[in-house]
């Protein structure tokens, strides 16, 4: 047994939760072993130079478990932590983790919650992503399925939201956010008209759960609830498994018909009119079960093709 | 990084069987708790990485209050501070005991 | 080196390589008589959808021929493209979807070697040089996860600062050297011999999976990486 947290209340916000307060909703009781733990002190040997302080598990939590009984291997990312950014070690415990899931031809569940590669480590965090990316190729090729969650404070960017397009599912709530270039880092580059970072609602039309599930960019859209987030999870380890020419070529055709559909779209809300939603400028506000009762007669889905 | 040790007496041991708990993150204003099981009942002994230097006499008083007040004893606590404050401290310090004391599920 | 150089010192004449826009394309034959798919970028290309998605196509083109040749990705790109219209897009999934079609070219016989000649950063960096089977580079070339002014922005670092602690550590600052220490870079080639026999001599040795881990261990700029990924792969495997 390890160091998940006491037994999880009622209803726990996903997006408020720490990362090991998620597995321990995520998983079925009494079954987490946490490998390379607190405990271990395996910590970043790079940020003493920046006088910043270090976690025991340098931000991510990984494992095995069981969810719903079959057996997987999770990780947590903790978002609170340096953004929840890659690191060398942070990285390599996941590039582990996914080279024992195609070793052991082990299904892998990852709570991400990621602002990217953390730059007081940039070389090593950028490279993990590479052989995170490159493990994980593997491991879906060998059968195992992958399912990434997206609803935490850091979101999904840069580096992590790669790891996440090489997913076999990707559930969201309206809180993740998954992106290559954060907001910031396209104004500074382009100008505030190119994209205003303060402009909240921007950044949810254009990266936001809700715009990803209606394009195409993930596949499962839950309330804001840990328990909503396992059930998905459950959901996703029984969809078809594996990774090969015919579904990078459907991937292909999906992503060729995108452009062509919404390549002249400015704006979020330009997209959901292109698909066909009524009041595309409600789309925020509704509830969840409003929102999928509009958003799935006409959303893109990338179903078998991702 | 500041590192502080302290070695304490403490008056009551820790109950139970966990092996170990984490409370905590390391975030601005917050801190992560390790609590394991070592060393003698009697004793308790704690070590902080801090990047805020100079708050020794801070921490020495925080740390001896939750020695002498709760069931630290037998207990080895390291501690990753991300700036917190002396109440933030106490909170995950009992936390962290209320945790390692909890039956097993 | 140009363009023009690395071309003329892998193929002398034999190839049919050409530019369109920022893209390379073509066929090389190089004196062994082995046949090389060329893609890559020119003139510090930005990598945003519809260049990604015209690469995979390329790529995945390729994957189907039976000619198991290898694919040499000549690199001068800055980042991903970093607008509005990429991101609403879903950029993630087409930089995603060009690493996964390299990775499955592979698998279908044409192994990938990136030769990073310019730049190359971030989004850019993972999806094509870093998503090649190996990759080395011709000496001048600047790859970067970030420029060092962005840095300092960010992280709300004096630059000053930032480039003192760059003298102590290869693991963040920009730049050929600390990318080689990481073991991000496998060779630095030497442009004062023909680039075709230090292609062939590559090819010549087997691809056997990614041993970055173990170059960034042996080379000192990542202590780390290897050891905790292969420890968790026992703890897994111990665990069942």
């Amino acid at each position: 047994m390890s160091a998940l947290s006491a037994m999880p209340p009622a209803r726990l916000s996903w997006f408020e939760a720490v990362a090991r307060q998620r597995l321990a909703a995520l998983v079925d009781p009494g079954n987490f072993e946490e490998f390379i733990g607190p405990e271990q002190r395996e910590i970043s040997p790079h940020l003493q130079v920046f006088d910043l302080p270090a976690e025991f598990d340098d931000g991510i939590v990984i494992g095995a478990a069981r969810i719903g009984g079959a057996p997987v291997l999770v990780a947590a990312q903790e978002g609170r932590f340096m953004g929840g950014a890659f690191g060398e070690v942070h990285g390599a415990k996941l590039t582990g983790l996914l080279r024992a899931a195609k070793a052991l031809k082990r299904d892998v569940v990852i709570a991400f919650d990621t602002g990217g590669v953390r730059l007081q480590e940039a070389n090593a965090g950028e490279l993990s992503i590479s052989e995170i990316i490159r493990a994980l190729v593997e491991a879906r090729s060998a059968g195992a399925r992958v399912v990434g969650l997206i609803g935490g404070r850091a979101g999904c960017y840069g580096g992590g939201g790669l790891v996440a397009g090489c997913c076999s599912t990707l559930v969201v709530s309206e809180q993740g956010r998954i992106s290559v270039s954060g907001p910031e880092v396209i104004e500074t580059n382009k100008g505030v008209e190119e994209f205003d970072s303060q402009d909240r609602a921007l950044v949810w039309r254009t990266m936001g759960g809700k715009h990803r599930y209606l394009i195409g960019g993930a596949d499962v859209f839950v309330d804001d609830d840990a328990a909503a987030f396992r059930t998905a999870a459950i959901a996703a380890l029984s969809r078809p498994a594996g990774l090969d020419g015919a579904r990078l070529a459907a991937e292909q055709a999906r992503l060729e018909r995108r452009l062509t559909r919404f390549g002249a779209d400015r704006d979020g809300r330009d997209v959901w009119r292109t698909l066909g939603l009524a009041d595309a400028d409600a789309i925020p506000d509704l509830a969840t079960e409003a929102f999928l009762r509009q958003a799935d007669p006409c959303r893109e889905t990338a179903d078998d093709a991702r | 990084m500041e590192i502080l040790r302290f070695d304490l007496a403490a008056p009551t041991p820790a109950t139970g069987a966990r092996k170990m708990a984490l409370v905590g993150v390391v975030a601005s204003g917050n801190l992560e708790v390790l609590l394991e099981r070592e060393g003698p009942a009697d004793r308790c002994t704690v070590e902080i990485n801090t990047s805020a230097h100079g708050f020794k006499a801070l921490w020495e008083a925080v740390v001896s209050d939750f020695v002498s007040r709760r069931t630290a004893g037998g207990l080895r606590i390291s501690i990753n501070d991300g700036g917190a404050r002396p109440d933030m401290v106490s909170l995950r310090l009992a936390q962290g005991v209320r945790l390692i004391e909890e039956a097993q599920s | 080196m140009t363009l023009a150089d690395i071309l003329a010192s892998l193929f002398g004449d034999a190839h049919d390589v050409t530019l369109a826009g920022d893209s390379l394309a073509g066929r090389g034959t190089l004196p062994d008589g082995g046949a090389v798919h060329v893609l890559g970028f020119a003139n510090r290309a930005e990598l945003g959808v519809d260049q990604a998605i015209g690469l995979a196509a390329r790529v995945l083109d390729i994957a189907k021929t039976a000619d198991r040749a290898p694919i040499l990705f000549l690199i001068d790109s800055s980042s991903q493209r970093m607008s509005r219209r990429d991101e609403l897009l879903g950029l993630n999934e087409y930089l995603a979807h060009l690493a996964k079609a390299l990775a499955f070219a592979e698998q279908a016989g044409h192994r990938s070697v990136g030769l990073l000649y310019g730049g190359s950063a971030a989004g850019a960096f993972i999806a094509t040089a870093l998503a090649c089977s190996a990759l080395v580079a011709v000496p001048g070339a600047d790859p970067a996860v970030m420029d060092l002014p962005s840095m300092a922005r960010v992280t709300k670092l004096p630059i000053e600062v930032l480039q003192q602690k760059a003298r102590t550590t290869p693991v963040f600052a920009p730049g050929l050297q600390n990318l080689v220490l990481v073991g991000a870079v496998a060779e630095v080639w030497d442009p004062a011999q023909p680039l075709s026999g230090q292609l062939t001599a590559l090819l010549a040795r087997p691809a056997d999976g990614d041993r970055r881990g173990a170059l960034g261990k042996a080379r000192g700029g990542r202590a780390k990486a290897s050891d905790i990924a292969d420890t968790v792969v026992a703890s897994a495997t111990a665990h069942g």
